[in-house]
């Protein structure tokens, strides 16, 4: 398998007539984060839970560390957490209980459970309630248990399902950091969402998906460059304070400017046509006219790519 | 976490044994702080309350001839349908509820066999199922020691306890192939409590009395050898009767052979758990 952590070969499943997948392959390995992107039943979810065993495969094999899923499910999910949908756990266990009955389940040594459960309620922020039930939390807090005993025993490969559903944007925010950190220690992360702006911030790689078969893999700006052709920029732009119409009104006039959208009373996002030279240009005239420019954010061109992608397809 | 189970070297995934008493284990919390479980031993306190009080009350003479028909008259008319309560309370729902509540995408995705899972649950509603039969053996013993004293204790009972034991192991094996069969909870215990109360007793019914053909194949017909044993001397295999003199429609009432009972009830329990096996393995999360 050439040292991959991750080999998806010729992967099909067919319901019926129906194809969820059509011979997906897929190879991936090192400390990084792949977001696994695409619309709406366009075999997410189905590639994820072919990695679990939680569906076979009609045709094709996931190999993960060299070893068959499907054939040999406990040593291939060895050193995988897995977070897929949005999972129940018993709600009369309490969050200590869950998560040992999976550390337990994983082989976390005895003398190490309690230490390894700490570790990873503090990362999901969770310590308060390890002795509470379980069916007495609240949504985002079991989102945030499932995360913790998806993290569970150290894996090296982490599979999360869209793991922000159902968190608050502060829960969000911290998911993510958490996903960064994991990938700065030495994790492979494979993340379906369908957040664009979550991917392209915390992932380095994308790979795109739909109707069930592989658009592209490859590193975000390679595949930004591959559906979506740099004509202009999207830049956001903030202000300290509420934007007058005369000032929104001279920035749209500034060449090279192709059009000014209101965000609300402080921000605006404009389109700049032509290169990265231009679009220096264009920010440095909107400083000169003092209008109380505070920041501005280019964007990654992911959501552009991903529009494109899948206008092309459908 | 005390009681937790040592798995020896770090990184090494437990054997199928372990995970399986793992899966026991937290089952069992599960049930053990679940409201079906005290409102399961309620019932059953309740079934000893309510017979514990006619026998004192009414002494009636079925109960108090002899220390056999006691046991006969009391465990008989109960134990069974205790039983069929408790496989419906801990089962009904054990492998259906992965699927409907989600619980199955938090223990699925682990290294772990859906095997181990599957058994685990069932160790554990078989154990607690147990504890509801032997809360309700106990005031059952209670009381037959109080009105033959120690002395007056039958051994067909004892075969009886046995055959019980059997039973529940049958009855469970059953709920948990039904409740593999579906992934709604509610289809799942509304189809067994139908089975196991209502549509093995009519076939029993048709199959046998009317149709004259030995109902081997119905886990209620194997499960009578819980009472038959109780019977002095054990019943014949079949009895036939006309309806009236000299008419030609008979009625037959076949009773099941102690090695039959315990064949029948065997059969379902090995062949429904590998089947429920078979299936909880080959169904998909979607």
């Amino acid at each position: 398998m050439d040292n991959y952590s991750i080999v998806v070969q010729n992967l099909s499943k067919e319901y019926g007539s129906f194809s969820a997948l059509s011979n997906l392959n897929l190879k991936m390995q090192g400390s990084k984060c792949v977001g696994f992107l695409g619309p709406n039943g366009a075999g997410k979810t189905t590639t994820l839970k072919i990695f679990t065993d939680m569906i076979k495969p009609s045709k094709g094999h996931i190999f993960i560390n060299g070893i068959d899923v499907n054939r040999e499910k406990k040593k291939a999910l060895k050193s995988v957490g897995v977070l897929i949908e949005t999972p129940e756990i018993y709600p009369s266990l309490t969050e200590r209980e869950a998560l040992s009955m999976i550390g337990q389940i994983k082989g976390i040594p005895k003398h190490d459970l309690d230490s390894s459960i700490k570790k990873v309620v503090e990362k999901v922020k969770m310590e308060d309630w390890l002795d509470k039930k379980v069916g007495k939390m609240s949504k985002g807090m079991k989102q945030r248990i499932n995360i913790a005993a998806a993290i569970l025993g150290d894996p090296d490969i982490i599979l999360l399902d869209e793991p922000t559903s159902g968190l608050d944007p502060r829960g969000m925010s911290e998911v993510r950091d958490i996903i960064k950190e994991l990938k700065n220690e030495n994790h492979l992360i494979f993340m379906s969402s369908h957040i664009l702006s979550e991917v392209s911030d915390i992932c380095e790689e994308v790979a795109m998906i739909n109707h069930g078969k592989l658009l592209a893999y490859g590193k975000i700006s390679d595949v930004v460059s591959k559906f979506y052709v740099e004509k202009e920029n999207v830049v956001e732009l903030s202000f300290v304070s509420d934007l007058r119409q005369s000032s929104i009104k001279a920035i749209s006039k500034i060449t090279g400017v192709k059009k000014v959208d209101t965000i609300d009373d402080k921000r605006l996002n404009i389109t700049i046509e032509g290169d990265q030279k231009k679009q220096a240009e264009v920010l440095s005239s909107i400083v000169k006219l003092n209008v109380g420019l505070i920041s501005f954010k280019p964007s990654s061109g992911l959501e552009e790519a991903y529009l494109s992608a899948f206008k092309e397809v459908t | 976490m005390k009681g937790e189970i040592d798995f020896g070297d770090k990184n090494t995934v437990p054997n199928d044994f372990i995970q399986t008493l793992v899966m026991t284990k937290y089952a069992s919390l599960d049930y053990l702080r679940s409201r079906r479980f005290f409102i399961l031993l309620i019932i059953s306190v309740l079934i000893g309350i309510l017979l514990t009080g006619i026998v004192a009350y009414f002494r009636p003479a079925s109960f108090l001839t002899s220390s056999l028909s006691f046991y006969s008259s009391w465990w008989s008319m109960s134990v069974t349908f205790i039983i069929i309560l408790s496989a419906v309370f801990f089962g009904g729902d054990a492998i259906s509820g992965e699927f409907q509540n989600k619980t199955g995408y938090f223990l699925v995705g682990n290294p772990i066999k859906r095997s181990s899972i599957y058994i685990g649950k069932f160790l554990a509603a078989f154990l607690f199922s147990l504890i509801i039969f032997l809360v309700f053996t106990a005031i059952t013993v209670g009381n037959g020691v109080y009105y033959f004293h120690s002395s007056g204790f039958p051994y067909q009972f004892f075969e009886s306890f046995l055959l019980s034991i059997l039973y529940i192991a049958a009855a469970m094996g059953l709920t948990f192939f039904f409740s593999s069969l579906f992934k709604n909870s509610t289809t799942s215990i509304i189809i067994t409590v139908i089975l196991l109360l209502f549509v093995f007793s009519l076939l029993q019914t048709l199959v046998g009395t009317l149709a004259h053909i030995q109902p081997w194949f119905i886990l209620t017909y194997g499960a009578q050898a819980i009472s038959n044993v109780l019977s002095n001397p054990y019943p014949p295999a079949v009895v036939s009767a006309s309806i009236a003199p000299h008419a030609a429609f008979s009625i037959s009432s076949y009773y099941v052979r102690l090695g039959e009972g315990v064949i029948i009830m065997l059969g379902y329990f090995i062949i429904t758990t590998i089947a429920g096996l078979f299936i909880f393995e080959k169904k998909e999360f979607n």
